[in-house]
């Protein structure tokens, strides 16, 4: 196996794919001559061309809806959003168009496209620029929601998402594309959608986390095992269509749970994950489901109020030592 | 030459009384401009053999009698929701689409009956989708708004303003990526003007050279509000100038006109690639939707372009022209009565959609949890 960044997997996965079907292109702002803001498509440009790597103007909306209906005819569009923020305009084409396309129509379209980009918190841009908008997407039937939190996902579930035929919200974490791990090799290593992947097991307490909350738990585990409590961490990469039983298959284990999440607590994300463990694995619950999420605030730009607004591993520590009642 | 448009009323608040003198101004010009395009109809008329003529008089009266028959299904509750009615506004459909291939794209707004059926929708199909039916074209889950047949090459039937725009942009775009002379139409009222998604449609379309042609159905009123009181610069065709897009102004009311400028649109389309933008001006005869009381504008304006109704103008330069007769004419409308009598027994006996469609439809390859 090779080592690689986030980002080279990510690139990877997108070259690879290029290479085997000629209908998939990448179309995003500076994805092009400037190589990804990112450089997340670094080189892309150069191995397949203009036609299939381009630069797109500033105009969310319209180059959204562009690929949706470029995905109505068969191509297979990946749309690169500089970042999930801007992604915000052109919601009326995700939602509207790409999720909803296949059903209104009675089933007569598929709609295989890929919007990707950077999602959740970057490093003191403050408000409009750092945060998480999962729980938007995951809203709505019709779309599938990934999340990956390491390399070898990241690969492995882009692959997926450019292959499937429905409408995939790829949500990558701009903190996170420089961390490296190991990436199986060769051009048919997958990672099927909506499927969970337990990433450390345990059996005192279970932490569900997604994304940059992925490592934070991890490390919470090994300071938590050093006091004696046995952590299992839950990824479910996928947040729709939600892998539900493996994560009520490490409830019923640890009976225990705590979620760590970037996003917002209030109809968030882990807020649906609380309420389907309560409805399917109530009687396994040995104490309350706590949620470690974002402050409920705009992203502040200060340093110290950042770290402040975001998840960290003290306190994933603290709810799980909470819900063990430990404290 | 082109009706003046009517001057802007700053507090947007004219009454009906103002608005009345208004009408009666452009009411001139108006007359003026009809009694020239006739006379333009009729020259047009030796260009388009007659078989093609006779057809999309068949088309407009289709759409005419169809959607008579879907007001009177409204009133007996047998179709639900919006439905709004296309009639008066037939010449754009029917024009434009006659100059079409039939591997060529259209998609339109949620004013989408005549535009499904001229794409050869069956009438029965479209109105067992108005009656919520499974026989419908999008099996009674798209309704009145969203008739598609990917088949067909009708790809929607989109109820939110605008929104099919960069769809249809799209659509050209992946039908250049594929290297083929497939063109796509995209009709859109005036009132899709004002939204963001078209001004960033036309702004790619030109950049990348794609061969979309953009029909803007100018029937004055965005839902009660008229295109003077939300338009700042209300010439429509105008705007493509931002973009260096082609244009044209085209008189809606003459089917021929609206094809012959569509005809030359895909000759820029098919050839070169290039984008361009059709101003139809028209007038819908019928509120915006079938709960609309029309407060908003006089009888009498309405019956002035009653008088240029453009399927009495098309059938009036035909008979001039010896192409139709009164048999012929009686003809096309008992052909049209039957289908629409056989399409709404159809529509009434095609079964509701089964329990189960409710979880149908949403995923292409459904992950089971």
């Amino acid at each position: 196996m090779a080592v690689m960044t986030m980002r080279e997997a990510l690139n990877q996965a997108m070259r690879e794919e290029m290479q085997r079907d000629e209908s998939v292109f990448l179309l995003g702002e500076e994805v092009a001559e400037y190589q990804g803001a990112y450089k997340v498509s670094k080189g892309l440009l150069e191995e397949f061309g203009g036609k299939r790597v381009i630069d797109s103007p500033i105009t969310e909306l319209g180059f959204a809806g562009l690929g949706v209906g470029a995905a109505m005819v068969g191509l297979r569009p990946v749309i690169e959003f500089m970042t999930f923020n801007f992604s915000i305009l052109a919601t009326d084409q995700i939602i509207n168009s790409a999720a909803k396309m296949r059903y209104m129509s009675g089933g007569q379209f598929k709609i295989p496209i890929v919007f990707r980009g950077p999602n959740g918190s970057a490093f003191q841009v403050s408000s409009q620029h750092s945060q998480a908008l999962e729980s938007w997407y995951a809203h709505f039937p019709g779309l599938k929601v990934v999340m990956p939190s390491t390399p070898a996902d990241a690969k492995g579930l882009l692959k997926s998402a450019i292959r499937d035929d429905d409408p995939v919200i790829f949500m990558e974490q701009e903190r996170m594309y420089g961390i490296k791990g190991e990436v199986p090799e060769g051009e048919d290593f997958l990672v099927p959608l909506g499927v969970a992947d337990v990433k450390r097991e345990g059996k005192d307490a279970t932490i569900i986390a997604r994304s940059m909350t992925v490592p934070l738990a991890l490390k919470a585990a090994e300071e938590l095992e050093k006091q004696g409590v046995s952590v299992e961490v839950v990824d479910p990469r996928t947040i729709r269509p939600l892998d539900i039983e493996t994560i009520i298959n490490s409830v019923k284990k640890t009976n225990r749970v705590v979620i760590a999440e970037e996003s917002h607590a209030f109809c968030g994300v882990a807020a649906e994950i609380s309420a389907q463990i309560m409805e399917r694995a109530f009687d396994y619950l040995d104490a309350p489901v706590l949620r470690v999420s974002g402050a409920d605030v705009p992203m502040p730009y200060a340093k110290n109020l950042e770290r402040l607004a975001l998840p960290d591993v003290e306190r994933i520590v603290k709810a799980v030592r909470e819900v063990a009642y430990l404290d | 030459m082109r009706p003046r448009a009517k001057t802007n009323s700053p507090s947007g608040s004219a009454g009906v009384a103002e608005r009345e003198e208004k009408d009666q101004i452009d009411a001139d010009e108006l007359r003026e401009e009809h009694e020239h395009r006739k006379q333009e109809q009729r020259k047009h008329i030796e260009e388009v053999d007659n078989e093609t003529l006779l057809r999309m008089l068949y088309q407009m009266i289709l759409i005419r009698r169809f959607e008579e028959k879907a007001a009177e299904a409204y009133t007996l509750g047998k179709i639900g929701g919006f439905c709004h009615l296309y009639i008066g506004q037939e010449a754009v459909a029917v024009g434009t689409l006659s100059a079409l291939r039939p591997d060529d794209y259209a998609l339109t707004s949620y004013r989408d009956h005549g535009h499904a059926l001229v794409m050869g929708i069956s009438p029965d199909e479209v109105m067992a989708e108005l009656f919520g039916k499974i026989g419908g074209c999008s099996k009674g889950k798209g309704g009145s708004m969203h008739l598609f047949d990917a088949d067909k090459h009708f790809l929607g039937g989109h109820a939110i303003v605008g929104g099919q725009i960069p769809l249809a942009t799209g659509i050209a775009f992946a039908t250049k990526y594929r290297d083929t002379d497939q063109v796509t139409l995209c009709y859109f009222g005036e009132a899709a003007v004002n939204q963001g998604a078209f001004h960033e449609s036309l702004n790619m379309a030109q950049l990348w050279k794609l061969p979309c042609i953009y029909v803007c159905e100018n029937n004055q009123y965005g839902m009660g509000t008229s295109l003077a009181r939300a338009m700042s610069q209300s010439n429509v065709a105008e705007k493509a100038c931002s973009y260096d897009i082609a244009s044209e102004f085209v008189d809606g009311m003459d089917v021929l006109a609206v094809r012959a400028a569509t005809e030359r649109a895909i000759e820029r389309a098919r050839t070169d690639y290039l984008p361009s933008l059709l101003e139809v001006r028209t007038y819908r005869f019928m509120g915006h939707s079938m709960s609309d009381p029309g407060h908003y504008r006089t009888r009498a304006e309405i019956e002035r372009y009653q008088e240029r109704d453009p399927i009495k103008v098309f059938g009036n330069s035909l008979r001039e022209k010896n192409v139709l007769d009164d048999a012929g004419l009686k003809e096309i409308e008992d052909r049209v009565r039957a289908e629409v009598e056989r399409a709404v027994k159809f529509a009434d006996s095609s079964p509701e959609p089964a329990p189960e469609e409710l979880y149908t439809d949403i995923y292409a390859t459904p992950i089971k949890q």
